[in-house]
């Protein structure tokens, strides 16, 4: 009886071996698969003082998007080994980089929007950078500490075939969306969800002021107007000037849409922006305050301002570059901007939006 | 000779050390994380507060948001249930050509990937869809079936394999009394299978009330749950304590859900163990059994196989004609600077994450279940051995959101700044799976009769030959189905990864995720591609895991 005694400690001894090595081969099983992941974990690697100078982490929203190209050439003429990382929507990554500014996510952000933009400088999570290659001419869109990369208009689209097959005039100001004869035409994205919708509640504050858009919405809610969760179910799904051919002619969407609807002939586009509707959005980049690599990430944000890059927006991004390069054909015909595009101070939105979005969803969807 | 029965010093720390392994792993990827983020809600400038509370409950839209969750799981619960019953007693008490198939079409949509079937779903009943004219595009009612889709399987598994080896002689023996069949059904089958339905119950009410992507994507702008709330507040507004509040209220419930999902699982288990071993399947009657033939026919044919079918068609059709374009495109990066790489790189990069992650949470989940399967004598060690199980539970009850924006304060330091690094993504996967894949392995265990494991001590064997002779041979016919769930889930997973992810890496259902949410045609048609592709490669996986399922075992 007692001879079993030292075996069964000693076969305690192999069960703890053998859990120790399935723990090991599990944790090696992890790290050796085939896939980026069998080099050093690029995290650690650049989070260590021995590599700061070979490495850059850029954090981007989710929609950025360059060719693959101009990112090799990037990394091959910097030396850097370069991560991009994009961990959600414009609003998402500022607030990602608000969380962790004590440890930053990365080197160099790209996807501030001016509706975030003064939030991410108070919040001190940008430190000032000023490109020498952005040129005078861009400084209409200027913000402190951050480089504006590329900007466009987000305005009300109105199906101009469907408008002539039912013989009526194409609506023109903010103030006709809430018209009786406009009733059941209109469809919008969520401002809580998806960033033209944001810009679009934006320009109805910009236009009706902060005592009457609430007022504003009322009467467009009366008027049946529709909301989204996101812009392409508004834009491919409800509206009817697109190819989900919905059964609503008057969309939020931006002022380059109409490039995309073009017809055969390239003489005309089947749809047009309401340049009086429109709100201006701009896009930055900045270096994080803390960057482990602060000369890769300023080298980073002159990259976005290379002609090769900014002539590469347009069709990638569908924004304006914000230097001057040759713009796409079709944009040049069919997607003007607006003269007059509605703006809000970007200090006064970051200290409202939180409010404004929760007001306008009590009034609107209740 | 009694003394054997107690295990010796150094085998209870090799139990102590077998449980403190995957607890270390929770703690270090789970615990720390979340509750770094939720204390950040009650911690308020050097001052603790629950201010969030007082903040949230007196906002009406929060007691909508709440009532509108607990409803939608319950109706949704109801609704399985009432489906499921019929397909359970046709499926494991009845016997009949084909039923191995049945069974696993009717397995399959519960590891389906959330971004799939919402894709699956919208393209039914958006306008111009097959059922477009229905007009319950963004309703109330297309949230239920979606829900019913993914989870009437569990109703099934659960009763099903309880049905199966309920003691025939009960339901004669009150025949020959007298009782007419449906008077049997009410009276003595359906109480005898009363624990099994209430465990399966609770698991759909666990898994409803937790839903993600369903309600973000069929739910439109008006409905919301606590997950999609607590995903709004955290990354839209960074509103710290409202999330922080929301939180510990889903983890109330879902702690409280989960206390009486374990107690009825363990009396379903129990009382297993009273009843012969012997199946009372007999063949099908279509004479007796028209009406769950019936009800199971059309929940099939119409919540089941409608949407898949329907998907599938229309990844095969491009502007009205059948094409095989959209798959030819997954070799593309879409239109219009959509993708960064080709859908096959992601369709890669989701086989070996999925491979990685399954190899965690199997291992992890060998280890949970060997020590939760301890019979320990003292109420402290049995304490501790429940409280273990139910650690482990806790991830299906934790947004992603939460665990996500966790690991950004959390593992943010040398040498676990891990933020960016794609090792991640397994870890947060094998966390998701690892509760699927204890309850298929446990339950295998338990079964084994005790005295078997008493007569074996008694007969001279120690606790390292009854652990190799009996217990692990029992372990091992669990393990197919526990790797088939824990590499499905992972295949499927979104929420977690879609944070973790990088665009260079992306995994498949990111990818869809992405392709669904950009313009263009091509882009719409290689989602669907996409997305019947994975739902191809799971439903197979799945298929082959069922096929693994240990007979006359219990598992869920």
């Amino acid at each position: 009886m007692f001879t079993s005694m030292p075996t069964r400690s000693s076969s305690t001894r192999r069960v703890t071996a053998a859990i120790t090595a399935a723990i090991a081969a599990a944790a090696l099983g992890a790290c050796s698969q085939p896939g980026t992941s069998s080099t050093p974990v690029p995290g650690a690697a650049e989070s260590g003082s021995a590599s700061t100078s070979t490495s850059l982490t850029v954090v981007t929203h989710d929609s950025f998007a360059i060719p693959e190209e101009l990112k090799a050439r990037f990394a091959e003429e910097s030396g850097l080994d370069v991560t991009y990382v994009a961990p959600g929507d414009g609003g998402a990554l500022v607030n990602q980089l608000i969380l962790t500014k004590d440890a930053p996510l990365g080197d160099v952000v790209y996807g501030i929007d001016n509706s975030f933009s003064s939030r991410a400088v108070e919040e001190g999570i940008i430190t000032d950078y000023d490109s020498p290659a952005l040129p005078a001419t861009a400084s209409q869109f200027d913000a402190p500490g951050l480089t504006p990369i590329d900007f466009g208009d987000v305005c009300i689209n109105a199906d101009l075939q469907w408008f002539e097959k039912n013989s009526m005039t194409v609506p023109t100001t903010l103030e006709d969306l809430a018209k009786p004869e406009y009733k059941d035409l209109l469809v919008v994205t969520n401002p809580a969800s998806s960033s033209p919708g944001l810009s679009f509640l934006l320009a109805t504050i910009a236009s009706e002021g902060e005592d009457g858009y609430l007022d504003y919405w009322s009467r467009l809610a009366d008027n049946g107007v529709q909301v989204v969760q996101g812009w392409s179910d508004a834009y491919y799904t409800e509206f009817s000037g697109a190819d989900g051919a919905g059964p609503r002619p008057l969309v939020v969407s931006y002022a380059t849409s109409p490039a995309y609807t073009v017809s055969e002939d390239g003489a005309e586009s089947t749809t047009v922006a309401l340049l009086g509707t429109c709100f201006r959005q701009v896009e930055y980049a900045g270096v994080i305050e803390g960057a482990q690599n602060q000369q890769g990430a300023e080298q980073f944000v002159d990259f976005l301002l290379s002609d090769d890059v900014q002539a590469s927006i347009p069709e990638n991004m569908f924004m304006y570059p914000v230097t001057d390069v040759d713009l796409p054909q079709e944009w040049v015909d069919f997607a003007p901007l607006s003269k007059n595009s509605l703006t809000l101070d970007p200090s006064e939105v970051s200290a409202k939006r939180d409010t404004w979005i929760k007001d306008w969803t009590a009034t609107v969807i209740g | 000779m009694i003394r054997r029965h107690g295990a010796s010093l150094a085998g209870r720390i090799a139990w102590v050390v077998a449980g403190a392994l995957p607890a270390a792993f929770l703690a270090v990827f789970f615990v720390a994380p979340v509750a770094n983020l939720v204390l950040r809600g009650f911690h308020d400038g050097g001052v603790w507060s629950l201010s969030g509370f007082t903040e949230v409950f007196s906002a009406p839209r929060t007691w909508r948001i709440l009532a509108f969750t607990l409803s939608t799981a319950a109706l949704a619960t109801l609704l399985c249930v009432a489906l499921g019953l019929p397909g359970a007693y046709l499926l494991y008490r009845c016997r009949f050509p084909g039923r191995a198939a049945l069974r696993a079409i009717v397995a399959v949509p519960f590891v389906l990937p959330t971004v799939v079937v919402a894709v699956a779903f919208g393209s039914l009943f958006n306008p111009g869809g097959l059922l477009g004219f229905l007009q319950l595009k963004e309703s109330f009612i297309a949230i239920l079936l979606a829900l019913c889709f993914f989870n009437v399987a569990v109703v099934v598994r659960t009763t099903g394999s309880m049905w199966a080896r309920l003691d025939p002689r009960l339901e004669e023996a009150a025949q020959v009394l007298g009782a007419s069949p449906r008077r049997t059904l009410l009276t003595v089958t359906l109480p005898a299978l009363g624990p099994a339905i209430a465990a399966g119950a609770s698991l759909v009410f666990l898994f409803c009330s937790t839903s993600f992507g369903i309600i973000m994507v069929l739910g439109g702008v008006k409905y919301s749950t606590i997950e999609t709330e607590i995903w709004y507040q955290t990354t839209q507004l960074l509103d710290l304590r409202a999330a922080a509040a929301l939180s510990v209220t889903q983890l109330v419930i879902v702690s409280s859900t989960l206390l009486v999902s374990n107690a009825l699982e363990r009396r379903t288990q129990q009382s297993m163990r009273l009843r012969i071993d012997d199946s009372a399947e007999r063949p099908l009657s279509p004479a007796r059994d028209w009406f769950p033939l019936t009800i199971t026919g059309l929940v099939v044919a119409l919540l089941l196989v409608m949407p898949m079918c329907n998907l599938v068609i229309r990844s095969l059709r491009r502007d009205g004609q059948w094409s095989l374009e959209n798959y030819a495109n997954l070799a593309t990066t879409g239109s219009r600077g959509a993708l960064t790489v080709p859908v096959w790189h992601a369709l890669w990069n989701s086989a070996w994450i999925a491979a990685a992650a399954c190899a965690i949470a199997v291992t992890l989940g060998i280890l949970v279940s060997l020590v939760a399967s301890r019979r320990p004598r003292s109420p402290l060690g049995r304490r501790g051995i429940s409280l273990l199980e139910g650690a482990f539970l806790l991830p299906l009850g934790v947004s992603a959101v939460t665990v996500g924006f966790g690991y950004l304060i959390t593992l943010n330091r040398p040498p676990l700044d891990l933020r960016s690094s794609l090792v991640l993504i397994p870890i947060a996967q094998a966390l998701v799976a690892l509760p699927l894949v204890v309850r298929s392995l446990l339950p295998a265990l338990r079964a084994i009769d005790p005295h078997q494991l008493e007569a074996a001590r008694a007969l001279g064997s120690n606790g390292w030959q009854v652990l190799r002779r009996i217990e692990l041979p029992h372990l091992v016919r669990g393990l197919g189905l526990a790797v088939g769930f824990a590499l499905a889930t992972s295949l499927g997973e979104f929420g977690a990864t879609s944070f973790l992810s990088r665009p260079d890496n992306p995994t498949l259902p990111v990818v869809i995720y992405r392709l669904f949410g950009r313009p263009g045609a091509d882009n719409y048609g290689m989602a669907l591609a996409a997305s019947a592709l994975l739902a191809c490669v799971t439903g197979i996986i799945m298929a082959a895991a069922e096929h693994a399922r240990p007979k006359g075992v219990s598992t869920w």
